[in-house]
This record gives C-alpha cells, structure tokens and sequence, in this order.
C-alpha cells in the first residue's frame, strides 16, 4: 500500500461550534473591537454620537409645552431650568396641531377627515397583506370613491355615478374583448368610460340629487384642506396611481410596437427631465389658460395629477430595471407554454420583476409622499405652508426649529413606517432562488 | 391517462399527418445566416435526436418549431398548422408543443405545482382541481410527487428539469423539444433525466431532442441528426450514424465527442 492511499471508514458527526461564536461578548469582539482600526472607529463613532446627543436633547428636553407665545418661551424656559438655557418651545405644537393635521378644515367635521384616514388603513389592508380575506379589496375599489365623497362633501351621486361608469365600462370592455378582440374592446371601453365622465356624470347627478334625493353632507372647499391631511391626500393618491401608470409605461418602453414605445419613452425622458416644481406651477397657473374658461378645475386635483405624472416616470424606470433584471428565459417558457403577452407579463414576468424592483418602488413612493411639501410653493397650505403660515402670527414671529422638527417627525413615520414594510415584504416573497 | 394517449395515437387522420414538416427554411441573425435551406420530416411518434458542434445552429432550429425564433424563409408545418405571424396560429401550436430548457427556466415564484398548473388553467381553461390531479399524476411520473409544494429554487438541478418536463406534459403536448436538457447539470443528475425522457419516448412521444448525450440516442433515437454551419449534414439511423458515418465532417465531430 502507497503512502497516498486513504480510506475514510466512519464518518464524521458535526460539532458544536467554538464558544467566541453566539456569545455576547463574542459578538462585541467580533463586530466592535476586532482590530486596532477598528476599535479606533469604534470609540471615534462612540464619542460623536454622545456629543451630538448632549447637544440636542438638552433642547429637546429643557423645553416649554405651556407658552402661548415665543417671547413667553424664552422666559419661561432660564427661569424653570436656570440662566442661560435655551430650550425648544413646543408649546407652538401644542397651540396648533390641530391645524398642523387638518389646515382649515371646518373643526366640527373633523370626524370626517378622521374616518376616511381609518377608512384608508382598512381599505389598504388587504392589499399589503395577502393573507386578510379577499373579498376586503371590493371595500379598497369602492374607497376611492367614498374617501372623496367624506373630504369633499356635496351629494354622493357624483361619486357613485363616476364608479359606476368605471364598472359599465370594464363590462363592454370585457364583453368586446372576448366576442371582437382586444383593441376594439379597449377603445369603446375607453372612450365610453371618458364620454361619461365629461358629459354624463355632473349633469345626471345634479338630476338625481333634484328630483329623487339630495344624498347631501355638508361640502368643503379645496382651499380648505391643508396641513398633514392634503400632504395624505396628495401622497396616497399619487402613490396608488403611479404604480399601475408606471408599469403601463415600462411595460411600453420594452414594447415591439414603435409608436407605443416612442411615445412612453418621450413622456419618461420628457418628465424626469423636468423639475416637479415646473410641473407644478404649470398645473397652478399656466393650465387655467388652456383650458376653456369658466372651468372648475380642482386645484388639488390638478396637483395630484401632476404629482402622479412626475412619479410614474421614475416609477417606470424603476420597474424597466426590474424587467431588465429577469432572465430571457423566463420570457421564452411563458411563450412555450401558449401564455399570450398580458397573461405571460401578468402571471410570470411582474410579479417577479416588481419583486427584484421592491426597494426602487418604495424608494420612489418615499421620494413622492416627501415632495408633497413642495406644493407650499404655489400657495397649498401643507404642513410646511401652514408654518410659514404660523411664523406670520405675532406670538410666534421668529419660530423656526420646533415647527419643522415636528413636520420631519410626522414624516418620517410615514416614511420609516413605509420602508418597514418594504423590507417586510421582501423577506415574505423569498422563495430561495438566485 | 394510458388509454387516452393511444386513443390519440390510433386516430386515422393524424397518423397519415406528419408531426412536423420543415421545408426549404432559411433564417438569418441580423447578417448572419444561422439556418440554411433546412428541409426535415418528423412523423408522428419518431424521436430525432440533433447534434453537432456549438454556433451549428441546432437550437435555433428546434426553437423555431414553436417560433421563439422567426423564420425568415421556407415553411414550417406543425400538426397540420403553418407557423405564420398569426398570432393565433402561434398560441395554438405553442399549447401543442412542449419544450424542456437547458436552463429549466422554472418560475421562481411559484411553487412545483403551480408551475404545473399555470398554462392549463390560463391557456386551456381546465378547472383548477382538475388541472392539480393531472400535475401530480405527471409529477409522480417524473418520480418527484412529494416535492409538489416546494419552490423550485429548493430543488436540485435534476430535479428542477424533471419538474420542467411535467410542466410540459401537464399540457398534453403532441411533440416535446428538448435544448440540452442536461447540458447544466451536476453529472450525477443527468442519469435520472434522461431516465425520463427514456420513459416519455417510450410512451410513444414525438420528441425532437438537441443533446450531446450518445447513450441516449443509441437507446431511443429513431434517426441522429448532424448539423454544421446551419446546415443539416447527415441524418441516419442511429446504428448507421455511429457505426458507419459518410461525411468527413461527422467523422470528426464524432471522434472529438466519443474519443474520450
């Protein structure tokens, strides 16, 4: 027998491992202290994070929640916690949150503003969590219409009528798509759904609210809104919307069909090309020139239009990356197996192209929920406007930190509350592969 | 299900019809001509297998059959239908033919059995319990029924193949084509695919197979074919082919493949 040969003849059991590994003092060593640079960065870190905290929760902490105005502040603050503090004066939260949340809402239909935030957390509960009863979304269809109806007020024929030609609508479509084929389908079912809404919905529900019943709550102007409600309102419109227009668009930019990919691709390049204020002031002032006058365009309407323009463009990058990312081969076995284009993008390349563009597409509805602010800019009172709007008081001439601290707090609930989710959903749609 | 399949075998009018009958082809990447004037007959039942070196254009062809790639010149015949632009003359002879990737090409996010039932319930309608007991019939013909409710990426490569074929067959297909099933595999899985491929044909199947694997079309080929340059080269039985090639080219090629 040579020196080489060898024969294993048992094999062996796995051990537990070394004891550095599980325990905390290991963990310390290992991710803290492992070497000299190291341990440097870690103390260098150690001591930023303690000045900066020594500096700012003493302004957070040594503050006043009573004031009512800013020169009361600053006296009450060295006189409570001694000479020479400077604390911040929330007191300005205090006296105006209300208005921070519901800008100039009518205060006794608050209930109403307050009911359609519950109505929304429920109507999108089953949508980020599949695993609530199906037939919750029917609740998430109809919200839409029900949320406007309970902000803005009037009758609620307007509203119904216009879901109720969306309906109509899908039907022909659905009717003409299996007996004459999909374009025909989607046209008349288009232009039927468009007719409605311009000549059909406003005079047949002023009709009805005259001559069989009014349907009526008390209305509410668009100039009323504000505050963290229109912030909401712009936000979670934009964002339900953007999403489905987004993948409409990318799904055209890799289209074969020319005219349909240059023009996704000119409404893409032409608004990511363009700073979301332009489109702003456009939907502020420039669109009422253009359009036939005496018109009533809503104003916030018009925003979330152009807010939801300005999203679905990046929206649609995002997700072209997404489809970019799936290999070919996924295409070619949904092709083999007989799937027609929507059924193979729907059943096969979307969900799993949305999947892998998770993180983009959160990132994104962040990006647009935090650009409602700008809408302060052509005269919206968002919470950013209503505290340019409370600066302008006399008591609180020259407040600045405490109001947009707060604001920033609020949003990054939001915004945190959003990116949790993402991360939640991730881990959710892992099936183990790549 | 047995019964079913010879019910489909012994009907008079597809027997006298080819599977597939390939005429004067011609097709071209860009400036490239990757299939030159290829004219092929596949009868019902017959199990082709196609060989030659890579860049002969031996994939392209059989992705032609189901037009993932778009012939150019000459006509393609499948199960009495010709492959036009016809979108619908496509989706039909898609839903008739079964292809088995090299790279299995699963949907992830699925699981094994809804991979299975995906095209029946959308493409043929059949009602989803049915379309579940026809999968797992199929899953436990591929020997893998107790991985049903994984996802494909917890299974092996062999696996995962044989997954891909029952996906194939839970359409009912008349031909199944097959690129390099085996050419992505670890060596100890190649044995327990081409087992059931072995099984499928001989079930009857019409199979076109593009593999390296000669065992295998000794075992079941009815006829080898080998192509270079995008040209069929010769095309014999399999005895012949191995035993007694004619072109030079062939020689080669086979020297290259069996001298190892």
């Amino acid at each position: 027998m040579s020196d080489h040969s060898f024969v294993r003849t048992e094999m062996l059991d796995s051990q537990a491992p070394p004891m550095m590994e599980g325990s905390v003092l290991g963990w310390i060593r290992y991710n803290l202290f492992s070497g000299p640079l190291n341990s440097l960065l870690t103390i260098l870190s150690g001591l930023l994070v303690v000045y900066l905290l020594a500096s700012i929760l003493p302004w957070v902490f040594l503050s006043s929640w009573t004031a009512t105005s800013l020169r009361e502040c600053r006296e009450v603050i060295p006189l409570t916690y001694g000479e020479g503090t400077t604390g911040a004066c929330w007191a300005v939260i205090r006296e105006r949150y209300l208005q921070l949340f519901y800008g100039f809402y009518p205060k006794e239909l608050y209930w109403r503003v307050n009911l359609t935030f519950v109505l929304m957390l429920i109507a999108l509960a089953p949508i980020l969590f599949p695993k609530l009863p199906r037939q919750m979304l029917y609740f998430s269809g109809v919200y839409p219409f029900l949320g406007y109806w309970l902000l803005w007020g009037g009758t609620i024929w307007t509203p119904f009528l216009t879901l109720a030609g969306l309906i109509v609508g899908y039907l022909v479509f659905n009717f003409l798509n299996e007996r004459r084929g999909l374009l025909i389908g989607t046209i008349v079912g288009t232009l039927l759904i468009i007719f409605w809404f311009l000549l059909g919905v406003i005079p047949v529900a002023v009709f009805l609210s005259e001559n069989v019943t009014p349907l009526a709550i008390e209305i509410v102007e668009s100039e009323q809104f504000g505050g963290f409600t229109l912030s909401v309102i712009i936000g979670a419109t934009g964002i339900a919307a953007s999403l489905p227009i987004g993948i409409l668009l990318a799904l055209g930019r890799k289209s074969d069909l020319l005219i349909v990919k240059s023009l996704c691709v000119g409404f893409i390049e032409f608004i990511r090309g363009v700073p979301l204020i332009t489109l702003l002031f456009v939907a502020s002032t420039l669109l009422n020139y253009f359009l036939p006058p005496g018109t009533n365009f809503d104003i916030i309407l018009r925003v979330v239009i152009m807010v939801t323009l300005f999203a679905s463009a990046y929206m649609a990058e995002v997700i072209r990356g997404g489809l970019a990312a799936l290999p070919k081969g996924q295409y070619e076995a949904g092709d083999a197996l007989g799937l027609d284009y929507w059924k193979s993008m729907r059943l096969i390349v979307l969900p799993q192209a949305l999947k892998i563009s998770i993180p983009g597409i959160v990132s994104t509805f962040i990006g647009l929920f935090k650009d409602t602010t700008l809408v302060s800019i052509i005269g919206l009172l968002d919470p950013i406007g209503l505290s340019r709007a409370i600066r302008s008081d006399t008591a609180w001439n020259g407040i600045v930190w405490e109001l947009y601290a707060f604001v920033a707090a609020v949003f990054f609930v939001f915004c945190f509350a959003m990116s949790r989710y993402s991360i939640y959903l991730e881990k959710k749609l892992e099936t183990g592969h790549r | 299900m047995q019964q079913e399949v010879l019910e489909k075998k012994s009907n008079p009018e597809q027997d006298s019809q080819p599977a597939v009958v390939i005429t004067n082809m011609n097709k071209w990447f860009g400036k490239f001509h990757v299939l030159r004037d290829i004219n092929l007959t596949v009868n019902n039942g017959e199990r082709i297998v196609i060989c030659g070196p890579s860049g002969s254009g031996k994939s392209t062809l059989i992705r032609c059959i189901n037009r993932l790639e778009e012939h150019q010149s000459g006509s393609i015949i499948v199960e009495g239908t010709e492959l036009s632009s016809d979108l619908k003359n496509i989706d039909l002879i898609r839903s008739e033919v079964g292809m088995c990737f090299q790279h299995f090409n699963l949907f992830p996010h699925l699981s094994v059995m809804e991979n299975c039932t995906l095209a029946p319930v959308w493409v043929r309608k059949v009602p989803r319990h049915e379309a579940e007991k026809t999968a797992m019939h199929f899953l436990e013909k591929v020997k893998i029924p107790e991985q049903a409710y994984k996802y494909p990426g917890q299974l092996s490569g062999g696996q995962q193949q044989r997954v891909a074929i029952a996906r194939s067959l839970c359409m009912r297909p008349r031909i199944m084509l097959f690129d390099e099933p085996t050419s992505a595999l670890d060596p100890e899985m190649i044995k327990e695919v081409l087992d059931t491929m072995i099984e499928l044909a001989e079930d009857g199947m019409t199979m076109l197979c593009v593999t390296h694997e000669m065992g295998f079309a000794r075992q079941v080929a009815n006829r080898v074919i080998f192509m270079d340059e995008g040209q069929i080269v010769e095309s014999n039985e399999p005895e012949e082919f191995f035993n007694n090639p004619q072109s030079d080219r062939t020689k080669l090629f086979l020297s290259q493949i069996l001298g190892h």
